[in-house]
């Protein structure tokens, strides 16, 4: 689980400032699936890199799995990452030299991970991938991108799941993949924090969170399917 | 994974960037090693030269000593005694006497037994035709030497054996250039002669000479009872007494003179030293040459070696931050998934010392051959292997990948210390 606590974010750039984060506070739980929704430059990618201890805040704190994780050093919040955090980004972020196989073994880079061999072929199978293990991702399809790097964020069994757009680039099936792995880590017990214009992805998730202009504007606590279930 | 094959899989990615990369280390290297072999292969074609010269120097030497030595012994301080009207310059150039005087002169020398005179040998010498040869000849007629009148000096063993009649004896390119043998028949001049002796090499007259006996050659000839030089060889005086020889002989024979070869044999030492000086000159100017061409090439090398290391670096320097702004993105993921900033590091300065090693044995090898082809002494001639020392093989493994990975410092540097959130939020 992640706690995000009053944090605040200012980017100077020369003489300009610009609040992208005012006093946010967000929880989101084991097991759940929360996606933050927002009109552009809102802030969103802001809060995602924050909780992943990307990004100090200027204000605030953040733990995760009850570390406060600025309180680290900037090496040991790296292994924090390499332990409990995988990432999805929009535009993938594979290796292009590396094969699929290689990309999917890449957190191994940061630290040993024990049984990694049989996990990385497990995941491949998993996202269909195993045909394509030997490839590069130029060779690869968008959609298969996508799950390379989704099974490069699972291959070390992470806590907690941040995806940023990971959908924006795909058509409906594979999005829906996408966000049905998301959906099932989430079941297993792990956090998915998801940032998302897409209706379709939010609609996955189990919890919505508004942001706009910097400011949480409504934490809905649940989501649009149980909304609409409920009403 | 790990760095080492994250780097591989790099270097194969980018093939281009690692070969302009190593290509430069390879040049540094070549241009370090094959100047510093190009000098020691210079120093050793300058010790080989020197002693090829010294050597050819040695044998010259030698053979003039040889020369000298035979000359000594042919002559043995020996002297020729002429009839006094004899013209030394047309002896020289003739090389043989012209005026003639009685056979019995060498017999009232003898009979006088002159202290310093030995074995006293009387003969007559002409060039003379051989029609059945269609040559001319130097012709010598001998008779074996003079008895001295009641003499321990009889009892030593003539050195000079008489020709008997009906055969004759032949100096060695003579008996070459005739194609006979001893035990041959030749005719000359309408007579059958038995060859009985073909002399050993001297390196005189000798070998084109041939000898008869007396009598023969006074036939042939027309000079019946006469000669025109008696030998005396080995006459017990050192060359400075030979004067002394001259006054017993003139006291005996008022017509004669006495030929010495003193000044002959003092030419020759002249020449000999003469010869060793020009020598030794030569030997001078040919290490002055090579030590102002080495100094020319020792000044280029001063100059290309750093320019060409500095050029290396800089070059490495500028393919690494061009290589890590291309990594960009796949840094900030790295660095994302949790990987740490000094491995981010150490994979662009394992890359580096790639760069260095390989370039380092490359640069090597070129630098050796090319250095060794430049002062001349190529790969597989003589002393080629020794001009490659174990330090600098050592140095240059050792000192490109230093090279490398020092240029790449920063850029490495700039890569690990790049903020992953920056390139992240760059959507
Ligand atoms: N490094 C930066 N320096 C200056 N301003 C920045 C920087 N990163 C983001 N911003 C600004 O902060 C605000 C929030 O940015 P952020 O990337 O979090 O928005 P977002 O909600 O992710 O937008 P989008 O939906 O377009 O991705 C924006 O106005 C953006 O221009
Ligand atoms: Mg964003």
């Amino acid at each position: 689980m992640v706690r995000i606590a009053k944090v605040s974010k200012i980017y100077r750039a020369g003489n300009e400032q610009v609040r992208a984060l005012d006093d946010v506070s967000l929880e989101v739980n084991a097991g759940e699936f929360a996606a933050v929704q927002g009109p552009s430059g809102c802030g969103k990618t802001t809060l995602l890199l924050m909780a992943g201890g990307l990004l100090q805040p200027d204000a605030g704190s953040v733990e995760v799995d009850g570390e406060d994780i600025y309180a680290m050093s900037l090496e040991r919040r790296a292994q924090f990452r390499a332990r409990k955090i995988g990432f999805v980004f929009q535009q993938f972020h594979l290796i292009p030299y590396l094969s699929v196989r290689d990309n999917v073994l890449a957190p191994t880079l940061a630290l040993p991970i024990s049984g990694a061999a049989e996990r990385v072929e497990e995941l491949l199978g998993r996202f269909n991938l195993t045909s394509r293990a030997a490839h590069t991702p130029g060779e690869l399809s968008t959609g298969e991108r996508q799950r390379v790097a989704l099974a490069r964020a699972m291959l070390h069994e992470p806590r907690m799941i941040l995806a940023d757009e990971p959908t924006g680039n795909l058509d409906e099936h594979n999005a829906a993949i996408v966000l049905g792995a998301l959906a099932g880590f989430a079941e297993d017990g792990g956090t998915v924090l998801l940032v998302t214009h897409d209706r379709m992805a939010a609609g996955e998730a189990g919890r919505l969170v508004r942001l706009d202009a910097g400011k949480l504007a409504d934490d809905g606590g649940s989501s649009h399917r149980d909304q609409q279930v409920a009403g | 994974m790990n760095v080492l094959r994250l780097s591989l899989q790099e270097i194969a990615h980018r093939k281009l960037s690692f070969g302009l990369g190593l290509l430069s280390v390879m040049i540094a290297v070549g241009v370090l090693v094959g100047a510093v072999t190009m000098l020691g292969g210079h120093d050793l074609r300058t010790e080989q030269l020197v002693a090829q010269k010294e050597a050819e120097t040695r044998e010259e030497m030698t053979r003039m000593e040889d020369d000298y030595r035979r000359i000594m012994k042919d002559m043995g301080y020996n002297v020729l005694i002429l009839h006094k009207d004899q013209s030394l310059e047309e002896l020289q150039r003739l090389n043989y006497p012209t005026h003639y005087m009685p056979e019995d002169w060498a017999q009232q020398l003898a009979d006088q037994n002159v202290e310093t005179l030995n074995h006293l040998l009387p003969l007559l010498q002409e060039m003379v035709s051989w029609p059945e040869m269609k040559r001319e000849v130097l012709l010598t007629g001998v008779r074996g030497q003079i008895p001295f009148a009641d003499s321990p000096k009889n009892r030593r063993p003539p050195i000079m054996q008489p020709v008997e009649q009906g055969e004759i004896k032949l100096g060695a390119d003579l008996a070459q250039s005739l194609d006979v043998a001893e035990g041959d028949t030749v005719t000359m001049r309408g007579r059958n002669l038995l060859v009985r002796e073909v002399y050993a090499r001297r390196g005189t007259q000798d070998d084109l000479t041939a000898w008869v006996s007396l009598r023969q050659a006074q036939e042939w000839m027309n000079r019946p009872g006469q000669i025109n030089g008696i030998l005396a060889l080995e006459c017990l005086c050192n060359v400075e007494e030979l004067g002394s020889i001259e006054y017993h002989v003139t006291r005996i024979l008022p017509d004669a003179q006495v030929y010495e070869f003193s000044s002959l044999i003092a030419a020759r030492g002249l020449a000999r030293q003469r010869a060793a000086e020009a020598h030794e000159k030569a030997i001078e100017q040919e290490m002055y040459y090579r030590a102002s061409l080495r100094e020319e090439r020792r000044a280029f090398a001063g100059i290309l070696v750093p320019v060409s290391a500095l050029g290396a670096a800089a070059w490495v320097m500028f393919l690494m931050m061009a290589n890590v702004r291309e990594r960009r993105a796949e840094i900030g993921v790295l660095r994302a998934i949790g990987v740490s900033a000094r491995r981010v590091q150490s994979a662009f300065l394992l890359k580096a010392l790639l760069m260095g090693v390989f370039g380092g044995i490359v640069g090597l090898v070129v630098g050796s051959v090319a250095g060794a082809w430049l002062s001349e002494v190529p790969p597989g001639s003589e002393g080629f292997t020794s001009l490659l020392n174990a330090r600098l093989l050592v140095g240059a493994l050792v000192g490109a990948p230093l090279l490398a990975a020092l240029a790449s410092w920063l850029p490495a540097r700039a890569a690990a210390r790049q903020d992953p959130a920056l390139v992240l939020q760059e959507e």
